[in-house]
C-alpha cells in the first residue's frame, strides 16, 4: 500500500513546522519514515543533513519524539520513566540525575514524581511524554498529535511549553489536526492529502492564497437565501444547516448579514481551518 | 539496510535487558518462590513418589536423574514464556519497543536484549532447582554449578524460537499451539523423565532433532558430576540452533517492528 506518494518539504532550523491534513493523510506515516520507524521505497529523506539510513544513530541522538499513543512505561514510576528513557540513548545517569528534577518542573509534574504511570491523567501523561522527549536535550523535537484528546487547559500547558521549546532554539515539527493549534504555533505548515502536497507556506499565506479574507456562516434556514442572486465574486459553501459565504469585501458582507432575519449570523476573519477545508473537502473520512 | 542482514546489536540490548530486571525486582518475592515451589512440588511429588517403584536409572537415583532433567526442562520453559507471553505484552498493549525504538536503542539491540534477560531467567530458575536438589542430597560436590552458564546459554537458545512465535503472534491465544505442539513434546520425549535410549530407533532419531535433548545430555551429566559424552556435538547442535532462530527472530522482528 503507498501511504506517502509526492511530498517534498524542507524544515527550517529553529522554526515550527506543521504537517496538516485528514486522518489517513499520511502524517504519521511521513513522521515515522521520518524516524525509520516506516519503511519507504524510494525518494530522498534527510535529517540535520544526513541520510536517515546511514545517520539513523547520530539522528536519534538530536531528535526527541511525542507520539501519538502513549507509550510511556506502566512497570514504572514517572520519575523512572525519564530515567530509564535516558539509558535507552545511553546517557550518563549524572546527567540524567541533575535533568530529570528540571524535566519535571517544567512539566509540572514534580509533585507526581513517584507515582505509578496509571494513576496519571492524559493530560499527565502528555506532559510526561513530552518531558521524555527532552531527555536527550534534542535539537529537533517530533510531536504527532500532541494535544489529541486533550482539556483545553492541558492544551493551552502544552502549547505554552512548545513556545518555550521553540524559544530555546528547538526546531519543531507537529502534526495536527486542529487548525487553530497550526495557526498559533507554526511559521510554516504544509497540507498534505492521500500522501500528496496540496499546499505550503505560513498560515497567513496560505489563508491569502487559498480564501477569501472574510468568511459569513450562517446558520438556520439557509435554503430560504438564493445563491444565484449573490455577487458573482462571493464563494458559498453549505454544509448541512450551514452556509458559509466566503468574500474580501468585509463591509457588503456585514451589511448582508443584517439583511438576514431569523437567522444566526457569524461574520469572522477567514482562518487555516476555512483553507484546510477548502483543500481537503468536507466528505468525512474513515 | 537489508532486512536479512545479520543481527548488528549494540551495547543498548544491555539497556532493555536492564529494564526487565528492574521490573523483576519488583515482583521478585514472588517470582523466586514459584521458581523455588514449583519444581519442589514436582521433584517431591514425581522424584520421590515414583522414584520409589523405579529405583536406579543410568546408575543413579531416579529423584537424581530427575531433577537434573529438570533444571534443563525449566530453562526451556522459564526462557519461552518470558519470550512469548511477556515480550509480547512489552511488544502489543504497553507499545514499550515503539517507545524505545525512537531512541537510538534499535530492533536488533531489543532482540538481544530480551534473549539475554530469558537467558537470565533461566538462570535464576535453573540455580532455584539446583539449590532445592542440593538441599534434597542429590549434587554431589562444587563442580555443579558449572551448570549455570549452561542453563543460562540453553536460556538464549530456546528464547530465540520463542521470539519468532511471537513475532507472528496477533494474541495470547497464539502461544498455546507452541506450548501443545512444541514444548510439550520436548517435555516428555527429550529425556527429562527416561533415557533417551529407551526409546524405539526411528524415535531417537528425531529425538535427537530436538534441541531439549542435547541440553538434558549437557546438562544432567555436570549436575550428577559424571563426564558429558560428545560433548562438542551436543554443544554444537545446541548453539547452532540458537544461532539460526536468533537470526531469524531478529528478521522478523525487524519486520514487525518497523512498519
Amino acid at each position: 500500500m503507498v501511504a506517502v506518494a509526492d511530498l517534498s518539504f524542507d524544515i527550517q532550523p529553529q522554526s515550527c513546522f506543521g504537517l496538516l491534513g485528514p486522518n489517513g493523510a499520511g502524517k504519521t506515516t511521513t513522521l515515522r519514515m521520518l524516524l525509520g520507524q516506516s519503511p519507504r521505497s524510494g525518494g530522498v529523506l534527510e535529517v540535520f543533513g544526513q541520510d536517515i539510513n546511514h545517520g539513523r544513530r547520530a539522528i536519534r541522538q538530536r531528535t526527541g519524539v511525542v507520539p501519538q499513543a502513549d507509550n510511556l512505561d506502566p512497570d514504572f514510576t514517572v520519575r523512572e520513566n525519564l530515567a530509564m528513557y535516558g539509558s535507552y540513548f545511553r546517557l550518563d545517569p549524572k546527567v540524567m540525575d541533575e535533568r530529570i528534577p528540571t524535566l519535571l518542573d517544567m512539566v509540572e509534574l514534580a509533585p507526581r514524581a513517584n507515582d505509578r504511570i496509571s494513576t496519571l491523567s492524559g493530560g499527565m501523561k502528555r506532559r510526561l511524554t513530552l518531558a521524555r522527549a527532552l531527555v536527550n536535550d534534542p535539537q529537533l523535537l517530533v510531536l504527532d498529535e500532541p494535544t489529541t484528546g486533550l482539556d483545553p487547559q492541558a492544551r493551552h500547558m502544552i502549547w505554552s511549553l512548545i513556545h518555550q521549546m521553540k524559544r530555546s532554539g528547538k526546531t519543531i515539527l507537529l502534526t495536527t489536526h486542529y487548525m487553530e493549534e497550526a495557526e498559533r504555533l507554526c511559521d510554516d505548515v504544509i497540507v498534505i492529502d492521500e500522501g500528496s502536497l496540496l499546499a505550503k507556506g505560513s498560515p497567513s499565506e496560505l489563508i491569502e492564497t487559498f480564501c477569501e479574507s472574510t468568511v459569513l456562516e450562517i446558520r438556520g434556514d439557509v435554503k430560504e437565501i438564493r445563491i444565484q442572486s449573490l455577487p458573482a465574486n462571493w464563494r458559498t459553501e453549505e454544509a448541512g444547516e450551514s452556509l458559509y459565504i466566503y468574500a474580501d469585501d468585509s463591509q457588503a458582507l456585514e451589511d448582508f448579514s443584517k439583511e438576514l432575519i431569523g437567522m444566526l449570523c457569524l461574520h469572522r476573519r477567514a482562518m487555516l481551518e476555512d483553507v484546510f477545508l477548502r483543500l481537503t473537502g468536507r466528505a468525512l473520512r474513515g | 539496510m537489508n532486512i536479512l542482514t545479520p543481527p548488528r546489536p549494540g551495547l543498548e540490548c544491555l539497556a532493555v535487558w536492564r529494564r526487565n530486571a528492574l521490573v523483576w525486582r519488583r515482583v521478585m518475592t514472588t517470582s523466586l518462590l514459584f521458581h523455588f515451589a514449583e519444581p519442589l512440588l514436582y521433584l517431591l511429588g514425581i522424584g520421590y513418589g515414583l522414584g520409589r517403584f523405579v529405583g536406579e536409572l543410568d546408575g543413579m537415583p531416579y529423584f537424581t536423574f530427575l531433577a537434573s532433567g529438570f533444571i534443563a526442562w525449566s530453562a526451556m520453559n522459564v526462557a519461552s514464556m518470558e519470550s512469548m507471553w511477556s515480550v509480547y505484552t512489552r511488544m502489543v498493549p504497553q507499545q514499550t519497543y515503539e517507545g524505545i525504538l525512537a531512541t537510538p536503542t534499535k530492533v536488533d539491540d531489543i532482540v538481544f536484549g530480551e534473549l539475554l534477560w530469558c537467558g537470565t531467567k533461566s538462570l535464576m530458575s535453573g540455580t532455584a532447582i539446583l539449590a532445592v536438589a542440593a538441599l534434597l542430597g542429590v549434587v554431589s560436590n562444587w563442580d555443579a554449578l558449572l551448570v549455570v552458564p549452561v542453563v543460562f546459554l540453553t536460556g538464549i537458545c530456546f528464547a530465540a524460537p520463542g521470539l519468532i512465535v511471537t513475532a507472528y503472534a496477533t494474541s495470547y491465544d497464539h502461544f498455546s499451539f507452541y506450548l501443545t505442539l512444541v514444548m510439550t513434546p520436548m517435555f516428555i520425549l527429550c529425556g527429562v523423565f527416561y533415557p533417551v535410549a529407551s526409546l524405539p530407533d526411528t524415535a531417537q532419531f528425531f529425538v535427537q532433532l530436538l534441541p531439549l535433548t542435547h541440553a538434558v545430555e549437557i546438562i544432567r551429566p555436570i549436575v550428577v558430576g559424571q563426564p558429558i559424552t560428545d560433548l562438542g556435538f551436543h554443544l554444537a547442535a545446541l548453539v547452532g540452533f540458537g544461532l539460526v532462530t536468533t537470526w531469524i527472530a531478529t528478521v522478523l522482528f525487524r519486520r514487525r517492528l518497523i512498519n
